[in-house]
């Protein structure tokens, strides 16, 4: 009896965690269900955009610019153990668009997007107003999940490439202002170093983590427990799911992409 | 009409419906009154198909509430929440005319509007509230707010959730007698809400009082004064000792 206490606490954790598993699939695989079939909100979509995409310029911008700086000052500092301070140009470009300016972009989206997301749906169920939606004859999936999901699906590419462009731009200004590289040598070596796969593979990881941020705000905010308490648990776990998701991710579509 | 039988409905450990038999005739007014937390917001919302119920089965004209096809079957149905449940992201009268703006009743957005503004009037709101948003209103007006997105499209059977708490007497007597007006006017099928008295003689045909989970007495409201029901009795004269305990 003792004995299997442990091995019964366990076996529930482990069947839990199954189950919010497959909710969350079949969450998804509804969205994507929803994605296809009509009405499609059009208003809703823009307006996802504009919130979603536009709005985490800043964020993704800044992020970059500091990784990109930061990055130059360490790989000319390892560099010059070796003497061979002149690949930060490419190290920098590389690093960049294969894995900070995706996996960074991703969780500063997802701290900023998939919180309100959840935050704003979490407050609408346990407002009814999710209920008052499905009264309307008004399917809360494609009103509130598809636009969102959409949204961050197809801005995350575009804010991925602007962060890869302004992380480049973050290196090149450490580099021509403390490390005394030549700027047109620096960008010229960047430019014919970076391979189509590299920035491609980046923009694809973007659009995989765009989703998971959305259907993960989502999830939580449909899934919220009641009063205040519950729409500020739903919010935590948007956001900590979805990091962990990015980051394990991550490391499945490198495997993919670039193992040989 | 709609008929319920034998619905019961639990959360968890707590067993609100136990059993709830109920007909609703067409095209009249039915009034639930009974304790608070006795499970009328519950009822309406198994009615509706946003609550399941654990037993039990609930026709609407017919068809069953959970066989139904959601869509057709709710583009009959308004709704007045008991919180308002307005959408704070619309302003008023998008939050009214929502379901004007989209779907199988959708009309020109000038239309809309124009139907919004005339429901907001007929609950006696002014025009400039239509460009406000729900946030900046009082609680009375969202819940008249509510009322006006319920009845926006006309449908053919109405629930009001306390469509009177929260406003001043002269305004629930408005309210009541728009309420009397869809029922005979418009051949509503209503079914309100109220804990208050004089809303239950100006509005009902019929009414039926929720005790214990199930319908503790139900007839036409003439009768309501006669019945020798203690739980009734004690109910619709506020009175502190009786059979119905004062902690629940
Ligand atoms: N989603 C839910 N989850 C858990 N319990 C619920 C839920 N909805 C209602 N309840 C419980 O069901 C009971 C009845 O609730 P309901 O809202 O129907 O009461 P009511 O009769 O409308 O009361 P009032 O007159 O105060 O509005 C309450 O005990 C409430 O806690
Ligand atoms: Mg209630």
């Amino acid at each position: 009896m003792n004995l299997a206490a442990p091995l019964a606490r366990l076996g529930r954790s482990v069947l839990t965690t199954l189950a919010a598993t497959g909710r969350l699939g079949m969450f998804a695989g509804d969205t994507l269900g929803h994605l296809i079939r009509p009405p499609f909100y059009l208003r809703e979509f823009m307006h996802a955009c504009l919130q979603i995409g536009w709005l985490s310029l800043p964020v993704v911008g800044l992020t970059a610019l500091f990784t990109g700086a930061a990055l130059a000052l360490q790989i000319y500092a390892g560099g010059a153990r070796f003497s061979a301070e002149a690949v930060v140009p490419s190290i920098v470009a590389i690093g960049m668009v294969r894995e900070l300016g995706p996996v960074l972009g991703g969780l500063m989206v997802a701290a900023r997007v998939a919180s309100s997301i959840a935050a704003e749906i979490g407050t609408m169920k346990v407002t009814e107003q999710i209920d008052a939606l499905v009264t309307l004859s008004t399917h809360p999936m494609k009103y509130l999940t598809v636009p969102r999901v959409l949204a961050a699906t197809l801005t995350m590419p575009l804010l991925v490439a602007v962060g890869d462009t302004i992380g480049i731009m973050g290196g090149w200004l450490v580099g021509v202002h403390r490390l005394d590289f030549n700027s047109a040598t620096y960008i010229k070596t960047t430019w014919d170093f970076l391979e189509f796969w590299d920035v491609g593979s980046g923009l694809v990881k973007g659009a995989a983590f765009g989703f998971i941020v959305a259907v993960m705000g989502c999830y939580h905010g449909m899934n919220s427990a009641r009063g205040a308490q519950g729409v500020g648990r739903a919010t935590k776990s948007a956001v900590v799911a979805a990091s962990v998701l990015i980051l394990a991710a991550n490391y499945l579509l490198t495997e993919v992409f670039f193992s040989a | 009409m709609i008929t319920l039988s034998g619905v019961h409905k639990a959360f968890g450990a707590n067993q609100v419906l136990r059993g709830i038999d109920l007909t609703i005739p067409a095209n009249e007014s039915m009034v639930i009154i009974g304790g608070s937390g006795t499970g009328k917001s519950v009822l309406l919302k198994c009615i509706l198909g946003l609550v399941h119920p654990d037993a039990g089965t609930i026709t609407v004209a017919g068809e069953d509430v959970e066989l139904a096809s959601r869509e057709a079957f709710l583009a009959r149905f308004g709704m007045l929440f008991q919180g308002g449940a307005l959408f704070d992201s619309l302003p008023v009268w998008q939050n009214v005319a929502f379901r004007l703006l989209r779907g199988a009743t959708k009309r020109a957005a000038a239309e809309a509007r124009a139907i919004a503004i005339e429901k907001l009037r007929r609950v006696g709101l002014k025009p400039d509230v239509a460009d406000l948003y729900p946030a900046e209103l009082s609680g009375g007006m969202q819940k008249r707010v509510g009322l006006a997105r319920a009845i926006a499209a006309e449908p053919q059977i109405i629930f009001f959730d306390e469509p009177t708490t929260g406003l001043d007497p002269i305004m629930s007597g408005v309210i009541n007698e728009l309420i009397r007006e869809i029922v005979v006017e418009m051949g509503a099928t209503a079914m309100t809400i109220t804990h208050d008295m004089t809303s239950v003689r100006a509005i009902a045909d019929r009414v039926a009082m929720i005790h214990g989970g199930k319908v503790r007495w139900t007839g036409p409201v003439a009768e309501m004064d006669e019945t020798t029901d203690p739980y009734v009795q004690q109910f619709i004269h506020g009175r502190a000792d009786g059979p119905i305990e004062s902690v629940r």
